[in-house]
């Protein structure tokens, strides 16, 4: 039965993609380029000495994979779930369908990490081509970008359904999404922030995506860490849905 | 107030308003009645200087809309077809802000906010935001809205199109009474009952033309008879019936549910009609009416 | 203000009542009940500040920026910031915002009942985005200069600059809004803005570019921004400044009586 919800996204989908390639596929190719090669001249060149010898293109391409899949997670997750919820009112159509609450979650969410998928591995690619990721195993960092998509999209769905306007998602995006994208260790190591701001960077899951994927595509994975990160996500992912079940059926069974 | 000449709207190749000539003077209340898309609500955006005629003059409160747009909209009151409402301010901020569109002071649209809260009955409302009022409110707050300008003329388009009986008698109540204070009315409608209770004169539109001009009244009197009867039978088609009804009435109309017929005594046509061995499922006479009007002019139902 | 409307009629500007201040006293009163938006839109260009000139700035170390003149890297990327954050604002409230209120919230057509013209709607909406962007330039300049990365005092001029630098993109930001169709138009302004906020010299110099391609960085709107910004708050102000100057007020004026001229269009009809 999900998958009825899911095949309903993908036919809407089919509708609009091209403009989804500006935000979710050239965004983050631009941001590579600007700061992979533009920035990473002075970086490598500077006299602060750079990363120790890590080319920062290196460095930042599979920070950027992660933050881009949060990108396009949080943003596939917020607008979307509400017009569904309040104005297109497909969900409503859905319950009468008659799909369960789990089966219209469980669709949505298969959708939102099918358009992650997509864009992480487009950029995957790109990275490739470019020189900026060269390592094989950047096949297992793309599942491990929509893995922290995951952890992103199931909990900002049940927060998208308690929301009743959107004055929530600027906060969503300014305090949170935001300071994740600068601070969790896509541009520069955590290391570098102050005590205080480097813990609390270090249990954003956006940080625990950026560590997996780097250490898969730069070779400097263990295995304990690595599982360790994916059972963080994992983690967030799960109770995101939990919640998210909770939030739907307060929303939409009354 | 209003004169115009052969004023004419076009759009592309559309002929929206086609050279029609309306004359309002001060303390009327004008009508213009037609269907949907007769060419009202383009007239009156013309009126409230906010679309350009394409040919034809207009002058408004003696002035020309084309260069003095803004001196005219000074002394206006606009209700719109939709309501127009900041729905990000609140119900008295919408009053406030709108007085202070016009230049006035700022004490002076308090005083006038307060006042025109009590005349739309919504002081009860006035700090809440404007989204979840009732249709009656919001309607009633854009009446509110147009007159915090003390304006000589008001503008309503359509202004009880969509709202439940009880809020129409509201505001015709609310407009009797700005009449009574001697502001001239001019509004559109497509409801003959709105048109009667609340026009000294109008105008029928249809595809753009007048077709007609007079008092309710008059109208009736000039275009229709006293009384309608209004026969209907258990067929699909009404049509066959009226053959069988001629003679008994001035004029039969057929419409897909019923028959129309023109008299002056419905009581003794309604006799008639049982004398011919006719039985209808329902029998109504009633007066005549502006639809009858329409009818007669038109040859289609204001409402369809 | 008849002399005001005199002139205005002569010259080939669209009509307005002067009233464009009460345009701008209902968008001051509208936020009060949104300012959680207001508020949050300060710190964006602070969290960029932070991020690049502290996190990034450590590895970078000083840099060359241009003149001979070395200085921190948060020195260098902070007067880019304050320039993009003004782009960015502008061309928010003159997009989006301003689509909102066109087609769905059919706030002019209420608002041309009134003596206001399609000139008031177009200064009164700018102004209100200039002096939005005001207090967002005030509060980065106040703190990046706490944070000791502003190194001159003709800083202080940053902060028309900041307005000016408003004022071009809200123009065009307007002009554009009038030609758009729906909510997925806006991807194309997204596919403008996120080019040239990476791209313009924002966040490593003009130098880093080939020679082939500087022409073209150097013909955006923003790269101007951005150095105009960059010579103020670094204090290394030369005549040169006026070019950017000029390039912007350009931009501004043309897109202003476009801007008015497509508003009338759009609801004069």
């Amino acid at each position: 039965m999900a998958g009825r919800a899911f095949s309903f996204w993908l036919t809407n989908y089919r509708r609009v993609w091209r403009g989804t390639l500006i935000s979710g596929f050239l965004g983050p190719l631009f941001f590579l380029v600007a700061m992979g090669f533009g920035l990473g001249a002075l970086v490598d060149d500077g006299v602060g000495g750079g990363l120790g010898g890590v080319d920062y293109v290196r460095f930042i391409a599979p920070g950027i994979l992660a933050a881009q899949a949060m990108q396009t997670a949080v943003g596939e997750s917020t607008f979307p779930v509400m017009g569904a919820l309040k104005w297109q009112r497909q969900y409503h159509a859905m319950l009468a369908a008659p799909l369960g609450i789990a089966d219209i979650v469980l669709g949505h969410v298969a959708f939102v990490a099918m358009r992650v998928a997509i864009t992480s591995a487009a950029f995957a690619v790109v990275a490739a081509v470019l020189g900026a990721i060269t390592s094989w195993w950047v096949l297992l960092a793309v599942p491990a970008a929509i893995l922290t998509g995951l952890a992103f999209t199931t909990p900002v769905f049940a927060f998208a359904a308690r929301q009743h306007d959107d004055s929530g998602f600027n906060v969503l995006f300014r305090f949170i999404v935001m300071p994740m994208f600068l601070f969790s260790g896509t541009f520069f190591p955590v290391e570098q922030l102050p005590g205080v701001l480097e813990a609390i960077a270090r249990v954003t899951p956006l940080w625990h995506g950026v560590e997996l994927c780097r250490g898969l595509v730069m070779g400097t994975a263990t295995a304990a860490g690595s599982l360790g990160h994916v059972a963080y996500l994992t983690l967030w992912a799960a109770g995101g849905l939990w919640l998210a079940f909770a939030s739907f059926r307060k929303r939409l069974v009354t | 107030m209003i004169s115009a000449h052969r004023l004419t709207k076009r759009f592309g190749g559309f002929t929206a308003v086609d050279a029609i000539d309306v004359e309002v003077r001060r303390g009327e209340a004008f009508g213009f009645l037609g269907p949907n898309g007769a060419g009202k609500s383009s007239t009156m955006r013309m009126i409230g200087c906010v679309s350009p005629p394409t040919d034809g003059s207009l002058r408004i409160l003696g002035l020309d809309p084309a260069k003095d747009g803004p001196a005219i909209r000074a002394r206006l009151g606009v209700v719109p077809q939709r309501d127009t409402l900041d729905e990000e301010l609140t119900v008295r901020e919408n009053l406030l802000v709108y007085g202070r569109y016009f230049g006035l002071s700022r004490a002076h649209v308090r005083a006038k906010a307060d006042e025109l809260l009590e005349f739309a009955q919504l002081t009860e409302r006035a700090n809440s935001v404007v989204e979840p009022l009732s249709g009656g409110m919001k309607r009633r707050l854009t009446i509110a809205r147009s007159l915090v300008n003390d304006p000589e003329l008001l503008l309503l388009d359509e202004p009880t199109t969509g709202l439940d009986p009880q809020a129409r008698h509201v505001l015709w109540d609310r407009l009797f009474r700005l009449k009574r204070s001697g502001v001239t009315l001019v509004l559109t409608t497509h409801y003959m009952d709105e048109a009667e209770q609340l026009c000294d004169r109008l105008v029928v539109m249809d595809g753009g033309r007048i077709v007609a001009e007079g008092s309710p009244r008059e109208l009736i009197a000039l275009h229709s008879t006293r009384e309608v009867l209004e026969l209907r039978f258990a067929a699909d088609d009404h049509a066959p019936y009226a053959t069988k009804l001629t003679g008994l009435a001035q004029r039969v109309e057929v419409l897909p549910d019923r028959l129309l017929l023109y008299t002056d005594d419905g009581d003794a046509t309604a006799a008639a009609v049982a004398r011919r061995g006719l039985e209808p499922l329902s029998v109504l006479a009633r007066r005549s009416t502006l639809e009858d009007v329409f009818l007669h002019l038109t040859g289609r139902t204001l409402v369809d | 203000m008849s002399a005001v409307g005199t002139i205005a009629r002569a010259l080939p500007v669209p009509a307005g009542a002067g009233l464009a201040r009460t345009l701008v006293e209902r968008n001051a009163r509208a936020f009060r009940h949104g300012w959680v938006t207001l508020v949050s839109g300060l710190f964006e260009p602070l969290f960029y500040l932070f991020s690049l000139g502290v996190g990034l700035g450590a590895l970078i170390g000083d840099i060359d920026a241009g003149g001979g003149r070395t200085v921190e890297y948060a020195a260098y990327v902070a007067p880019a910031m304050m320039a993009a954050a003004a782009m960015n604002g502008a061309v928010f409230d003159s997009t989006f915002n301003l689509f909102f209120k066109l087609k769905y919230a059919k706030l002019y057509d209420s608002v041309l009942a009134t003596p206001l013209g399609p000139r008031d709607v177009a200064v009164g909406e700018i102004t209100w985005a200039l002096l939005r962007g005001l207090l967002y330039s005030t509060t980065f300049l106040a703190v990046a200069a706490a944070a000791g990365v502003v190194h001159s005092w003709w800083a202080v001029l940053a902060l028309p600059a900041a307005s000016l630098i408003g004022l071009a993109f809200a123009a065009v930001g307007m002009t554009v809004t009038t030609y758009l169709r729906s909510w997925q138009d806006f991807d194309y302004i997204q596919l403008a803005l996120l080019p040239m906020f990476l791209f313009s010299a924002t966040f490593y110099p003009l130098s880093t570019y080939d020679e082939s391609v500087r022409w073209l960085v150097q013909a955006t709107p923003l790269y101007h921004g951005v150095a105009m910004m960059r010579d103020l708050m670094l204090g290394d102000v030369s005549w040169g400044i006026l070019a950017h100057v000029a390039y912007l007020s350009v931009m501004g004026v043309l897109g202003l009586l476009f801007a008015a001229r497509r508003i009338e269009r759009l609801l004069l009809r």
